[in-house]
C-alpha cells in the first residue's frame, strides 16, 4: 500500500493534467505535480485506460510533458481539531495569516502549511474511561476553545463498537501527542489525537438521525425570518442580479444570526469582501457572547483570481468543517458566495475534460453535484442524544439576473427557501432587495402562519393595484384600492426594508419582529375613513415617518412606548368607527 | 541555446499546433516568418503536440517556418525608465525610444494574500460631481464605465486620469482607434501628464489576439510599482475587445461555448485581471477604470454581466452623462462618511428629487395633469442635470456639495427636502 505511486505528466490544458501512469490510481485521490523544486497538489477526477486526469489547484504555467506525478492514496481531506475558530483558510485550508508571515503580499504557488499549529498546547479533559465501549463521534475528552467546549471525538471513520484502553490525564497536549487508544473486537488498535483527517467530499454520518429541520433560524433580518423564513438545519438561496445586494445581506446574516458557529465560504468572489470581513470581525463584538465575532467565525476564501480547481474543494472543506462543529452538539450555519462559481469551475473543468455538455455548456452531473452539497444540511440527533444542525445558505450568481438559468433551477430545486434578488427592488433602493412576490420558504417562521398570510395577501393586491395605476392613472383607481396599495407600501416600508447603517434597526430581534408584525396585522386589518386620496397618502406618510423613528428604538425602551402611543394616537383619528355586531 | 523547432502540424485560426519536447505550459516562443518575428504564448500541451496562440496572428505563417521556445513565461520590463514611454500590445517600442530589458517581471504573476490588503479608504478626488458627490471613486477600486459605441469614454478616462493625485497613470488599450490613441497621448501631454504615463496599445489596426497581453503586461508593470509604494491607476480601454479576443481563441481550440460563443471560464479571466487592483498593507496601490462597451446597450450581455459580478460597481455613460440610475461606486460609503458632514445628505436628496423628477417627465409625457410639486421638480431636475449631471462641470467636491444646496434652496422649502434640521440650519443657503 505504501509504495510509492508516480507518473508522468502527458497533457496540459489549462488546470487540467492527464498522467501516464501503470500503476493502480484511485478516483479522487490527492496527487502531487513535481516540477523544478515545487510540488502543486492536484487531484484525480477521471480515470481512463493508463491515463489518470487530474484537476490542479494552483496556477499550471511552467508544467512539461513527462514531468513526475506523485500519487498520495488519500482522498482530498481537511484537519479537524481546536483551533479552526477565527481562522482564515484558503480553498484547501492552508491558514492565510501564516502564508502571509512566510510568503510576503502573494500566495506562492505549491507554498502548503499545516491547518492547525502542530505544537500549540491544549488543556485537555478526559471525559471517556478505560473499558468504555465507544463508536465513531462519541466524546473522549474536551478542550476549551474560544467561547465553546471543544470535544475531542472518536474519529468519525472509525467502524464498530470500540473500547477505550487508555485516556490521557488532564494536562496539556500537542497535535501530536495521542490522548487515546481504542481496541475494536478484532484486536485492532488505533490512537486518537486532538485531530483527525476527514476527506471533504464525504459528509460525517456519526449521528443517531436526521430530523425535520422544524426550528426558525433567527437572522434578524425582518423580510427572512418574518415573511420567508430559514430553519436551523434547513437549506436556502439567494439568487440575484449584480449589485442587488447578495453579499451584503450574506455579511449582516453572518454577523446577526443566531447560531453558534458561521463558516463562510467566499468562493470566487471579490477579494475586497473577504478582507472587510476578516479585518472588522474581530473588533465586532457578539452582543450574545461578549466576544469578538472572529470567535465564532471560520473563514474559507477562495477569491476570484485564485485558481479555479480550489473554490470546489472550498466549498467542500467549507461544509466539512461545518459539520464537524455540528458533530459537538453546535447549530452551525454555512453561507457560500457563490456557488455560481463553484458551477461555473465545474463547467470549466468539464469542458477540458472534453465532455458533452449540457445547458449552457455545464456538465450534465451539475444537479446532482449541487443536490448533494445542500443535502449536507441538516438536523441531526446526535448519539448522545443532543439535537444539533448545520443550515446552508448559498447565494447564486445568475447569468444576465436570469432565474431560468440552470445554477438557479438546479438550486431551487433542493433548498427549503427561496430568497430572490430583484434588480428593481435595489434600483429603489429597498433594501435587503428580497422581492416578495417571487420569494418562498417551506419552513415555519416566528410569526403565526396565519399573520404571514395576511402580509403576503396585502403585498400582493398592493402590486396589482400598483400595476393598474400604471395604466389608468391615480385618478382613475378606486379609493379602497388605493388604501390597499398604501397599506402594502406602508408595510414594505416600514418593516420588509431595514436600513443596515442603523445601530438598531440593523438587526432585529424574533420577540421584537412578533410585537411589531402583530401590530402591523392590526393597521392592515383596519378600516379607515378618508375623505380622498391625497388625505389618504398623507395619512400613510406620517404613520411612515412615525415608523420608521420607532424601527431605530431600542425594543421596550421608554421612547419606544412613547412613540407607539403617537402611532396609536394617529391611527385613532382616521380609523372607521366599528360597527358593534363584529366586536 | 534554445530548441528550434520548424515541424508545424497544424495551423487553425491564430492557433498553430508545432511537434516539441521539453516546453513548459504558458511558456512564450517566437515565430520567425517570411514576415518578421512575432511572439507565441503555449496554450495546450498534449505529448509531443504544443499548441501556441500567435499574438501577431497567423496570416503568412508556413508550415516551415521556425518556432524558438524562449523557456520563460512572458515578460516585461518595469521600472522608472518606462515612464513616458509608449508600447505596442507585446510590450515594443512604438516611440522612438530604446528596447527595454531591464527589471523583467513576468506578467500574469500569482494573486495577493487577502491578508495583506486593507480595506480601502482614501477618495479619488476626479473633479466630476457624478463621481465625486454621488459615486465616489476609491483608490485600490476596480470600476468599468459601462456604454455604448460613440459614448465619450475614453474622453471620460482621460479626464480622470488627469485629474486624480496619482504617481503613475498605464494605459492598456485594446482594439483602441488610432484618433483614439492620438488623443490620449495629446490630452495627457497638453495637461502635463505624459511625463508620469506608460501607454501600452494595441490598435483596432493590430492583429486582434494581441490584444491578449495588454492588460497582464499594464497589470505587472503596474504591481512593480505599486510594490515600491507608488499608487497607480490603470485605464483599460476597451474590455470588450479582449473578451472577444478569448472568444475567437476558444473557439479555435474547439472549446464548448457557454454563452454566446464567450468560453465557459470569461468570469475567471477577467476577475484575474481586474482583481490586481489593490491596495497593499504597507505600500501602494492599483486603481483599475475600465471602458466595457455593452453591445446594443444591453446590460446582461455576458461581458458586462460578468464584469459587473467581477468589479465594486460600474458607471453607467449614457447620452453623455453618467446616469445616476444604474451608476454604483460599491466603496462610496468607506470614504464619503468623512468628507463634510452634508455628503451623504445631499447624495440621498437630490438624487431621490431626481428620480421623482424622472417620473414627473413621464407622467408629462403621458398627458397626465401637472401638480405644483411636479412644476417645482421640473424646474429642479433641469437645474439638477445642467449644473452637477453635465460632464462639462469640472469642480471639486466641495463646491458640488455648495451647488447642490443652491439648487435646492432655488427650487424647493427645506421641509420638502426631508433633510435633517441640523444640516439645514448650517448649510441651507440664506
Amino acid at each position: 500500500m505504501h509504495e510509492k505511486r508516480i507518473g508522468k505528466v502527458s497533457k496540459v490544458s489549462g488546470n487540467m493534467v492527464s498522467v501516464q501512469t501503470d500503476s493502480v490510481v484511485i478516483q479522487n485521490e490527492v496527487a502531487y505535480v513535481r516540477h523544478a523544486d515545487e510540488a502543486l497538489k492536484a487531484e484525480v477526477i477521471r480515470v481512463r485506460g493508463n491515463v489518470a486526469e487530474t484537476q490542479v489547484f494552483e496556477n499550471t504555467a511552467g508544467l512539461a510533458i513527462n514531468d513526475a506525478v506523485e500519487f498520495t492514496g488519500e482522498l482530498l481531506s481537511v484537519s479537524l481539531g481546536p483551533g479552526l475558530l477565527g481562522q482564515v483558510f484558503d480553498g484547501l485550508q492552508n491558514p492565510l495569516p501564516e502564508l502571509a508571515q512566510a510568503h510576503g503580499f502573494f500566495l506562492k504557488r505549491g507554498a502548503y502549511m499545516n491547518s492547525l499549529t502542530e505544537d500549540a498546547q491544549w488543556e485537555f479533559m478526559p471525559l471517556a474511561k478505560p473499558q468504555d465501549k465507544v463508536r465513531a463521534g462519541d466524546k473522549l475528552g474536551s478542550v476549551p476553545e474560544k467561547i465553546f467546549t471543544h470535544h475531542i471525538m472518536v474519529p468519525f471513520g472509525l467502524a464498530g463498537i470500540w473500547e477505550v484502553v487508555f485516556v490521557a490525564p488532564a494536562g496539556k497536549y500537542t497535535m501530536k501527542q495521542p490522548i487515546a487508544r481504542l481496541r475494536n473486537r478484532a484486536g485492532g488498535e488505533q490512537d486518537v489525537f486532538l485531530k483527525q483527517e476527514w476527506p471533504v467530499k464525504i459528509p460525517i454520518k456519526a449521528y443517531a438521525e436526521k430530523l425535520k429541520p422544524q426550528q426558525p433560524l433567527v437572522t434578524r433580518i425582518r423580510l427572512i425570518d418574518s415573511l420567508f423564513p430559514v430553519a436551523l438545519g434547513g437549506t436556502y438561496c439567494i439568487p440575484g442580479p449584480f449589485g442587488a445586494g447578495k453579499t451584503v445581506l450574506q455579511q449582516l446574516t453572518s454577523r446577526h444570526a443566531e447560531v453558534d458557529v458561521v463558516v463562510i465560504a467566499a468562493c470566487g468572489e471579490r477579494a475586497g469582501e473577504v478582507v472587510e470581513t476578516l479585518k472588522t470581525f474581530p473588533r465586532l463584538i457578539d452582543p450574545r457572547t461578549q466576544r469578538p465575532l472572529s470567535d465564532r467565525t471560520v473563514i474559507i476564501c477562495n477569491t476570484s483570481s485564485m485558481p479555479v480547481a480550489a473554490r470546489e474543494s472550498s466549498v467542500y472543506t467549507a461544509v466539512t468543517i461545518a459539520e464537524y462543529y455540528r458533530q459537538m452538539g453546535l447549530n452551525v450555519l454555512l453561507l457560500a458566495d457563490s456557488t455560481s462559481r463553484w458551477a461555473q469551475a465545474m463547467r470549466e473543468m468539464s469542458g477540458r475534460l472534453e465532455e458533452i455538455p449540457g445547458e449552457e455548456a455545464f456538465p450534465a452531473y451539475l444537479e446532482s453535484r449541487i443536490a448533494s452539497f445542500y443535502e449536507r444540511a441538516g438536523c441531526v440527533r446526535l448519539n448522545d442524544g443532543r439535537i444539533a444542525s448545520v443550515t446552508i445558505g448559498g447565494t447564486v450568481s445568475p447569468a444576465g439576473g436570469n432565474f431560468e438559468e440552470p445554477v438557479t433551477q438546479a438550486t431551487l430545486k433542493v433548498v427549503g427557501a427561496f430568497h430572490g434578488l430583484s434588480r428593481e427592488r435595489s434600483d429603489a433602493r429597498r433594501y435587503p432587495a428580497i422581492d416578495p412576490l417571487i420569494s418562498w420558504s417551506k419552513y415555519p417562521g416566528v410569526i403565526p402562519a396565519e399573520q404571514r398570510e395576511k402580509g403576503h395577501a396585502i403585498l400582493r393586491k398592493s402590486h396589482e393595484v400598483a400595476q393598474m395605476m400604471k395604466v389608468i392613472g391615480e385618478e382613475g383607481t378606486a379609493l379602497a384600492d388605493y388604501i390597499d396599495y398604501l397599506k402594502g407600501e406602508f408595510f414594505d416600508f416600514v418593516y420588509l426594508q431595514q436600513n443596515a447603517f442603523d445601530a438598531v434597526d440593523e438587526a432585529c430581534p424574533a420577540g421584537r419582529q412578533k410585537y411589531v408584525f402583530a401590530f402591523i396585522c392590526g393597521i392592515i386589518e383596519t378600516e379607515f375613513s378618508f375623505e380622498d386620496k391625497s388625505q389618504a397618502l398623507h395619512f400613510f406618510q406620517q404613520l411612515r415617518q412615525l415608523f420608521k423613528g420607532w424601527n431605530s428604538c431600542p425594543f421596550d425602551s421608554e421612547e419606544f412606548r412613547k412613540t407607539e402611543t403617537e402611532i396609536s394616537l394617529l391611527l385613532g383619528q382616521k380609523r372607521k368607527a366599528k360597527e358593534k355586531s363584529h366586536a | 541555446m534554445h530548441k528550434v523547432y520548424s515541424n508545424i502540424i497544424q495551423i487553425a485560426g491564430d492557433v498553430i499546433t508545432v511537434e516539441a519536447d521539453g516546453v513548459g505550459y504558458n511558456e512564450i516562443a517566437q515565430i520567425t516568418t517570411g514576415r518578421g518575428v512575432s511572439l507565441a504564448q503555449v496554450i495546450k500541451l498534449d505529448g509531443e503536440r504544443v499548441s501556441l496562440q500567435v499574438f501577431a496572428g497567423s496570416k503568412g505563417v508556413s508550415t516551415g517556418d521556425k518556432v524558438r521556445f524562449l523557456g520563460h513565461p512572458m515578460r516585461v520590463a518595469t521600472g522608472d525608465d518606462l515612464m513616458g514611454r509608449i508600447f505596442n500590445g507585446s510590450g515594443l517600442p512604438l516611440d522612438k525610444g530604446p528596447v527595454l530589458t531591464e527589471n523583467l517581471a513576468d506578467i500574469a504573476g500569482p494573486p495577493v494574500n487577502p491578508i495583506k490588503r486593507v480595506i480601502p479608504n482614501k477618495m479619488v478626488r476626479t473633479g466630476i460631481p457624478m463621481i465625486d458627490v454621488f459615486n465616489s471613486l476609491v483608490v485600490s477600486q476596480k470600476l468599468p464605465i459601462f456604454s455604448i459605441a460613440g459614448e465619450p469614454y475614453n474622453e471620460l478616462l482621460a479626464r480622470i486620469a488627469i485629474q486624480a493625485e496619482v504617481d503613475v497613470i498605464i494605459l492598456g488599450g485594446m482594439g483602441l482607434k488610432y484618433d483614439d490613441y492620438l488623443f490620449f497621448r495629446d490630452t495627457l501631454e497638453e495637461n502635463g501628464a505624459l511625463a508620469r504615463s506608460i501607454f501600452f496599445i494595441h490598435t483596432a489596426a493590430d492583429p486582434t489576439v494581441e490584444c491578449l497581453l495588454v492588460p497582464d503586461i499594464a497589470l505587472a508593470v503596474a504591481e512593480d510599482f505599486a510594490l515600491k509604494g507608488k499608487n497607480v491607476l490603470v485605464l483599460l480601454s476597451d474590455m470588450t475587445n479582449f473578451a472577444d479576443a478569448l472568444k475567437e481563441i476558444a473557439i479555435t481550440m474547439e472549446q464548448v461555448p457557454s454563452n454566446r460563443g464567450y468560453p465557459g471560464d470569461l468570469y475567471s479571466q477577467l476577475a484575474a485581471r481586474y482583481e490586481k487592483a489593490v491596495d497593499f498593507d504597507t505600500a501602494g496601490s492599483i486603481t483599475i477604470l475600465a471602458a466595457t462597451t455593452m453591445p446594443g446597450d444591453d446590460v446582461t450581455h455576458p461581458v458586462p454581466d460578468n464584469t459587473g459580478y467581477i468589479t465594486e460597481g460600474q458607471f453607467y455613460l449614457k447620452n453623455k452623462v453618467i446616469e445616476p440610475f444604474g451608476s454604483l461606486s460599491r466603496l462610496k460609503q468607506q470614504v464619503n462618511g468623512t468628507t463634510r458632514s452634508d455628503h451623504r445628505a445631499i447624495m440621498d436628496t437630490t438624487i431621490q428629487l431626481f428620480a421623482s423628477y424622472r417620473e414627473t417627465l413621464e407622467k408629462q409625457a403621458m398627458g397626465f395633469q401637472m401638480s405644483a410639486w411636479d412644476t417645482k421638480l421640473l424646474k429642479y431636475g433641469k437645474m439638477f442635470e445642467k449644473e452637477l449631471m453635465s460632464l462639462e462641470v469640472n469642480i471639486p467636491l466641495e463646491r458640488a456639495l455648495d451647488t447642490g444646496w443652491q439648487i435646492l434652496a432655488e427650487c424647493f422649502e427645506p421641509e420638502e427636502t426631508g433633510i435633517k434640521k441640523a444640516l439645514v440650519e448650517q448649510y441651507w443657503p440664506k
